[in-house]
């Protein structure tokens, strides 16, 4: 049996510091790649699109102003200011320009800007005006995918606005190689073309953009090893510049050349892991199977006596704060959808390898404790279970949960290899799956799987089947008939199915312009050359050169949709004890409710709007009274207590999330209205699109989006979240909440599912606590459920932590695929993660 | 009993994901009624066999329901993918569920048949031969001592402690379960060093037992009281503080028992 290395580690005075100096300040917006960028693309309009990228990356990796940290051991900022970020004006812009002023003082994720940085990119943004890929894709789109946006039907605003991310790339051949053995690759490759081959001007064009890609990383390695060297010749403090000139040797090998020590292994990695995300501005650039590809140096060093255990994870706690020194600027909307600055590099340990032997190895415990130490939202830190996964590697992780930083996520090779071996993924590949952004499983670094490809909220479509495919006076659904003469339960849910199959379809089609445009404007050639097959097809992963594609599409409200058509069902057509035409105008009056502070806040400004457009200027005391009515709701009395008698009935109801079969059972097809249409559909890449169930955050700012729906969800408020009951409603604990999502059919989500569970700290307690805790997971995972995380904090904690944000700077909870802090999530969001059952235990 | 599945009995409350009742995750059915009226207890509607209505949240509740075994089963058998990764099973609590030995032996039966372990809380407060039917369906007995005074049991619970003691020594030597003894720590009834440390010695002087649990007097059942209509006798008694707690342990395991704070 093996046996493997538990002990904890302490944490060194040196990842104190670095952590205090990571959050000294507010992040701040950064001009100097959006000026590179654009100073080289004004010089290179006659080139390729592609070459034009890669000339782009050189200029920029040439001449962007380069830092070493106090205390670092591995190096490479891509700004100035700790946690900042730069911005990518060829996907987008607008937005940032119009948000100049608000960005700095905005509830979710603010970033500090200057007057000089806005000044700078006011300059090169006109440049921009037509050249985006965002233009480009809204050229693409069909009309009617255009409208269902504009009414928040989903939300592809990610890939819209931003590049597209979502890879891993092959961190193993390149810290192997380095970028010199990439470059006799490619080499190669251009000699093996010949002038007449059909695809040889795309072809040569890529391979010569991925060689300009290839020098550009090594230069810019080679400033740190020069800016270290500087450093190092004026240090006077000798166990710094010793550490300065090791780090200028580092820089100067790799990731040039291949790495010998674990220490250059990890160097090279983070200059990999950090070019990326300079290339492009797509997040979830996600590190993949790193206790895997960097075991090798680990235990050779160690084998050798020239590594020690605590050095390395010294090591790891620094890339693991370098993590978190990266950043992005998101507009205003999408802030509140990926909450929390992530970035949502994912980074996983354990599982199978390639050929299904248990892959759980030293460095993997190493992981642990280096979120255990740095217990920062970098790395979305997972970790991936089967049948063989050693107790031990389990029971650390539970003691990781413990700490209440929300990290690891747990999830279940059992479920998710043969998910992706149904989408055409050999077995060794599938073994060798790691996680992407929040929850998304793909083969490591030979897949463009596109996931996060849009927020598509499951209850509007509902709303269109009471409104007959009407949304604020226009036609944006289906005509599915008036919902007063639908004679049966059937009959609605059709007209419901219908009206999810048409959104799908729009969804498709705006995916698929973004795709094109992607492809079009947004190829990359620097991370598609480290992802299988990109060289050997010749372009780039955004013009279908990965071996596997996907488009993956995210939908959410199972549970609302669940509880909702089963109290139409139940109320309505069986019971009989509503009519129809009640329950539409309960929902049209949300239930005697007034609105939510913000909803009423926005509706009382368009009325103040229409108002004026037709010459009625409003008072201050007629827009208070206007907002007034509101928040009260203009409903009778005797219409309240009718809606309330409603509600009570709805309440009754049983509800998903208590281990009630015939519920859950619904619930799984409900899911499968959304699954099953999703798989129907291909993208330009030649890919499958397929499902994932899970909101990220999103649940939240497109619930403010949402009327109220017939589960008694009152308008505005958050959706449920994840694959989870809603709040509240699941009234039998952990395990009757667990047994009813795990009915769900997690496999042909394979674009993932999400399932958050709050646990308080007293259920871990002890050994015996983790013990059951970590059953407990188990447990559901024999079910096949397919990924479970917790959030570990007493309610009283979060409450004290609005009250006192000062106090909890560093207070970190799990909030979709991802941890975030918590004192920076909008207070909406916060009080959804408060409200989040609580499942604690009190028996004695 | 021709058929043992259709014994009836009554419960007030079922209860998933257990972790302090035995070993593993475990689903509690609590029985309902007891002879004895423990002032602290935290479950004031499991005292009466009688079906009661409680106010809670502001709404009625009918505490007591008659259930049979197959109904139960089912219940019991959500959770069988956490019982057998944890060890878990099924926790017989109450009320004290010796009082209904009609139903009781039966569930537990049911659930040992279908390779599910089954152990009980209990009070230990009955007639030897009741216990006998129990004992060979059972695999954990967590039996309370709550004193080793019997007056002043007799003054804080209702009934004194000689039965209490010789079936728990009868239980002890059958040799037919695990048996561990449970302590609740009670402040002005038992939260002294010396009264502890008796119980102790008492629950190491039983063949077999190797654990010994405190369990802190709290005041989550305050609120049944008042739904119940009933007054809460503790009043405002503070609770006991880590410190004392810790004490009180030390003394405790000066009997050579693991002994441990919580279940």
């Amino acid at each position: 049996m093996r046996t493997f290395n538990t002990e904890d580690i302490p944490r060194t005075e040196r990842i104190d510091k670095l952590l205090d100096d990571l959050f000294a300040k507010m992040p701040e917006i950064e001009a100097d790649r959006a000026v590179l960028l654009t100073e080289s693309y004004r010089q290179t309009e006659d080139l390729p699109n592609v070459k034009r990228r890669a000339m782009a990356f050189e200029h920029i990796l040439e001449n962007i102003p380069i830092t070493i940290r106090d205390n670092e051991l591995i190096v490479g900022s891509a700004t100035k200011a700790p946690r900042s970020c730069q911005v990518f004006p060829e996907y987008s812009y607008e937005w940032l320009e119009a948000e100049f002023d608000t960005v700095e003082t905005r509830e979710a994720d603010p970033f500090h800007i200057s007057e000089e940085t806005k000044r700078a990119l006011r300059e090169v943004y006109p440049y921009w005006k037509g050249k985006t890929t965002s233009e480009l894709a809204t050229a693409y789109m069909a009309p009617e995918a255009r409208l269902a946006i504009e009414h928040n039907m989903f939300t592809p605003g990610n890939y819209f606005y931003n590049g597209v991310g979502h890879v891993t790339v092959d961190y193993g051949k390149v810290v192997q190689i380095g970028f010199k053995g990439y470059m006799e690759i490619l080499e190669n490759e251009l000699n093996k073309a010949n002038v007449y081959d059909s695809d040889y001007s795309k072809r040569h064009e890529f391979l010569e953009s991925c060689l300009i890609s290839c020098r550009a990383a090594i230069n810019y390695a080679r400033r740190y090893a020069n800016l270290a060297y500087e450093k190092a010749q004026k240090c006077t403090d000798p166990t710094r510049k010793q550490e300065l000139m090791q780090i200028a040797k580092n820089c100067a090998k790799v990731p040039e050349n291949g790495a010998d020590t674990f220490y250059e292994a990890c160097q090279s990695f983070w200059f990999v892991q950090m070019l990326i995300q300079m290339e492009a501005s797509g997040h979830s650039i996600s590190p993949g199977r790193f206790d895997q590809y960097m075991y090798p140096y680990y235990k050779a060093d160690i084998e050798k006596g020239i590594l020690t255990r605590e050095f390395a994870q010294e090591l790891l706690d620094c890339i693991w704060i370098k993590l978190n020194d990266l950043n992005k600027v998101r507009d205003a909307a999408s802030a509140e959808g990926f909450a929390g600055y992530s970035l949502f590099q994912n980074l996983c340990a354990g599982g199978q390898t390639r050929d299904g032997l248990d892959a759980t190895n030293d460095l993997s415990f190493l992981c642990i404790q280096a979120s255990m130490h740095t217990r920062l939202p970098a790395p979305s830190f997972s970790v991936r279970i089967w049948n063989g996964t050693p107790n031990e590697f389990m029971i650390k992780c539970a003691e990781l949960t413990r700490t209440g930083v929300g990290l690891p996520a747990y999830y279940n090779d059992e479920v998710i290899i043969p998910a992706l071996m149904s989408r055409g993924v050999t077995l060794e590949d599938a073994r060798d799956y790691n996680i992407i952004g929040c929850v998304e499983p793909q083969a490591s670094h030979k897949t463009d799987g596109w996931h996060d490809a849009a927020f598509f909220n499951m209850c509007r479509p509902l709303e269109l089947v009471f409104s007959n495919g009407v949304d604020k006076g226009v036609q944006v659904g289906l005509k599915t008939g008036d919902v007063l003469q639908m004679k049966t339960f059937d009959e609605f849910y059709d007209a419901y199915k219908a009206q999810m199959k048409y959104m799908i379809q729009l969804m498709v089609n705006a995916d698929n312009a973004i795709d094109v445009a992607h492809g079009e404007r947004g190829q990359l050639p620097f991370v598609s050359m480290m992802i299988d097959d990109c060289i050997a097809r010749g372009k780039t992963i955004q013009e279908g050169g990965a071996h596997y594609n996907f488009t993956g599409p995210q939908g959410f409200g199972i549970a609302n949709m669940t509880d909702a058509l089963n109290a139409i069902r139940t109320l309505v057509f069986d019971k009989k004890l509503v009519s129809m035409a009640e329950f539409k105008d309960a929902l049209l009056h949300n239930y005697g409710r007034g609105l939510t502070p913000k909803a009423a806040k926005n509706a009382t400004a368009e009325v103040v709007k229409n108002l004026a457009d037709m010459g009625k200027p409003v008072t201050k005391a007629q827009i208070e009274e206007i907002c007034r009515m509101f928040l009260a709701g203009t409903s009778s009395k005797e219409d309240v207590a009718r809606y309330d008698k409603l509600l009570e009935m709805i309440d009754e109801l049983p509800k998903y999330g208590n281990d009630i079969e015939e519920v859950d059972l619904f619930a799984r097809d409900v899911a499968y209205v959304y699954t099953r249409e999703v798989e129907k559909y291909y993208n330009p890449r030649g890919g499958q699109f397929h499902a994932g169930l899970y909101p990220v955050s999103a649940n939240v700012p497109l619930g403010e989006q949402t009327g109220a729906t017939p589960d008694g969800r009152l308008a505005n408020t958050p959706i449920a979240d994840g694959v989870g009951p809603r709040s509240g409603s699941d009234r039998l604990g952990p395990t009757a909440a667990a047994n009813s999502v795990a009915k769900l059919d997690h496999g042909i989500a394979s674009n993932g599912t999400l399932y958050n569970q709050k646990f308080h700290p007293s259920a871990l307690s002890g050994i015996e606590g983790l013990k059951n805790f970590v059953s407990y997971i188990r447990a559901y995972f024999d079910q096949k459920g397919m990924h479970m995380q917790f959030n570990v904090v007493s309610k009283e904690t979060l409450l004290d932590a609005q009250k006192h944000p000062e106090n909890y700077k560093s207070l970190v909870v799990r909030v979709a695929g991802y941890s975030a802090l918590f004192t920076t999530l909008s207070r909406s969001l916060q009080d959804d993660i408060i409200a989040r059952t609580e499942q604690a235990n009190f028996v004695d | 009993m021709e058929n043992y599945l259709n014994a009836k009995g009554r419960i007030f409350d079922i209860q998933k994901y257990s972790i302090h009742d035995g070993p593993g995750i475990r689903t509690i059915v609590f029985l309902k009624g007891c002879a004895l009226r423990c002032r602290w207890c935290c479950n004031p509607e499991s005292q009466e066999f009688d079906v009661q209505p409680m106010m809670f949240e502001g709404k009625e509740k009918i505490m007591g329901k008659d259930v049979t075994v197959a109904e139960l089963l089912p219940i019991i058998l959500q959770d069988r993918f956490y019982y057998v990764r944890s060890g878990g099973g099924l926790t017989l609590s109450g009320g004290e569920s010796l009082l209904q030995p009609d139903f009781a032996p039966h569930l537990l039966r049911a659930t040992k048949e279908l390779e599910i372990n089954t152990a009980i809380e209990t009070t230990g407060f009955a007639k030897w031969e009741t216990i006998q039917k129990y004992l060979p369906y059972l695999d954990y007995v967590l039996m309370d001592i709550k004193h080793m005074n019997s007056a002043k049991h007799k003054e804080f619970t209702r009934q004194p402690n000689e039965l209490i003691r010789e079936n728990a020594r009868k239980i002890a030597e059958s040799g037919m379960v695990n048996l561990t003894i449970r302590v609740p720590v009670i402040p002005t009834f038992n939260d002294t060093p010396s009264e502890i440390y008796d119980i102790a010695m008492f629950a190491a002087s039983l063949p077999g037992v190797e654990h010994l649990h405190l369990l802190p007097y709290h005041r989550l059942g305050q609120g049944k009281y008042e739904g119940l209509g009933r007054e809460y006798l503790m009043g405002d008694l503070p609770l006991i503080p880590n410190d004392h707690m810790q004490l009180l342990l030390e003394n405790a395991k000066k009997s050579g028992l693991k002994c441990q704070i919580g279940g």
